[in-house]
């Protein structure tokens, strides 16, 4: 077994330390399919969002081995989700606030607008599709 | 050429001092496309929380049509496969190859039970219409634009089962080099770099889980 002694060094982590974290992974999913079906407004995705990441930190520490490994992985990998957490914050920091300016943009799609054919589609359902109509209208 | 007296010299390439040095390397190079991987992923996640922040009830609305059940056994699958991985490596680190093989075969398993529910739940989605952007043909959801759930849900599903896929082929072919006798204690790295890229495929489910499925 310990044949080769100079690469068997370093961090083999106990088999059942595996177990355990993929037991507490199972029972985190048990736990945020029930707490999923209390309404609880906006807390749910609060609650969800906050168990999925104790999931992924189990995740990365133990069978990732962040735990163990050379902490340069772990720097690399907390940089690459603080990098995606500045482009998608600073994303809703300008999409949340154009309804201030021009509250027609405030949203990316229109509410009434529905694309799907419709009985009442035919009858002018899709105010969008009007500017369009005329170059590549089917014909009638 | 300075051979030493290592039985192994096929595994230690020529550029590296030591084996702890190759692997260290590649983990190294494994951890940068990992990075690359989330932020590929992230543009989707940047067009979920953009969507869902300016049209919360598209969302809500849309989201009774998927089945928590697949969702819940989805991540179940996932959680067992990423055990029966780490296991697999623990057990080739110990000179196990039999069971090494098995453990693998094991997450292949899940792997392919995973992408057989899914494409059951999508043939089920797509036989109902309910399909994304102008091909949605669906009526039994409240509330307009459902399509945009749906935008979503198969272009984030859809590239996470493409890693699954591809993860998948590369595990059978690990299996054929174990098999071979390829690795052991000595050399292991490929099923070491195979497995963080498994482990972060099913760290990305754990978030799509609840987004998709357990929308409060």
């Amino acid at each position: 077994m310990a044949v080769h002694a100079d690469n068997s060094k370093g961090h083999s982590i106990p088999s059942k330390v595996y177990l355990r974290v993929g037991a507490a992974l199972l029972i985190l999913t048990a736990i945020t399919v029930a707490v999923a079906q209390i309404p609880l407004g906006g807390f749910n995705l609060v609650v969800a969002m906050i168990i999925a990441t104790a999931k992924a930190t189990l995740v990365a520490l133990f069978f990732m081995h962040l735990k163990y490994d050379n902490r340069l992985y772990l720097l690399i990998f907390v940089i690459a989700l603080a990098t995606l957490a500045v482009f998608i914050i600073l994303t809703l920091f300008d999409t949340l606030n154009r309804g201030r300016i021009l509250p027609e943009v405030a949203a990316p799609i229109r509410s009434e607008a529905v694309i799907y054919p419709l009985d009442s589609a035919r009858s002018g359902a899709i105010p969008t599709e009007d500017t369009s109509s005329g170059s590549n209208a089917p014909e009638h | 050429m300075n051979m030493n007296d290592n039985p192994h010299t096929d595994a230690l390439q020529h550029h590296f001092a030591d084996m702890e040095q190759q692997r260290e390397s590649a983990k190294l190079g494994m951890w940068l496309f990992l990075i690359t991987e989330l932020l590929l992923f992230g543009g989707l996640f940047g067009f979920y929380t953009f969507y869902r922040a300016s049209n919360p009830e598209i969302f809500y609305n849309a989201h009774s049509t998927l089945d928590v059940k697949f969702g819940a056994l989805y991540t179940v699958v996932l959680i067992l496969s990423s055990i029966t991985f780490a296991l697999a490596i623990y057990h080739i680190r110990e000179n196990k190859r039999k069971q090494t093989l098995m453990l693998l075969g094991a997450t292949v398993l899940f792997g392919v039970i995973f992408l057989a529910v899914k494409g059951f739940e999508w043939a089920h989605h797509i036989h109902l219409g309910q399909l994304p952007g102008k091909y949605y043909t669906f009526t039994g959801i409240q509330g307009t634009n459902p399509h945009i759930f749906y935008s979503a849900y198969y272009m984030m599903t859809g590239l996470h089962s493409l890693h699954v896929l591809g993860g998948l082929a590369v595990i059978l072919w690990l299996m054929v080099r174990t098999r071979r006798g390829d690795f052991s204690s000595y050399y292991f790295v490929p099923l070491e770099m195979t497995g963080l890229y498994w482990h972060l495929v099913d760290m990305i489910w754990i978030y799509l889980f609840p987004l998709f499925y357990l929308v409060g």
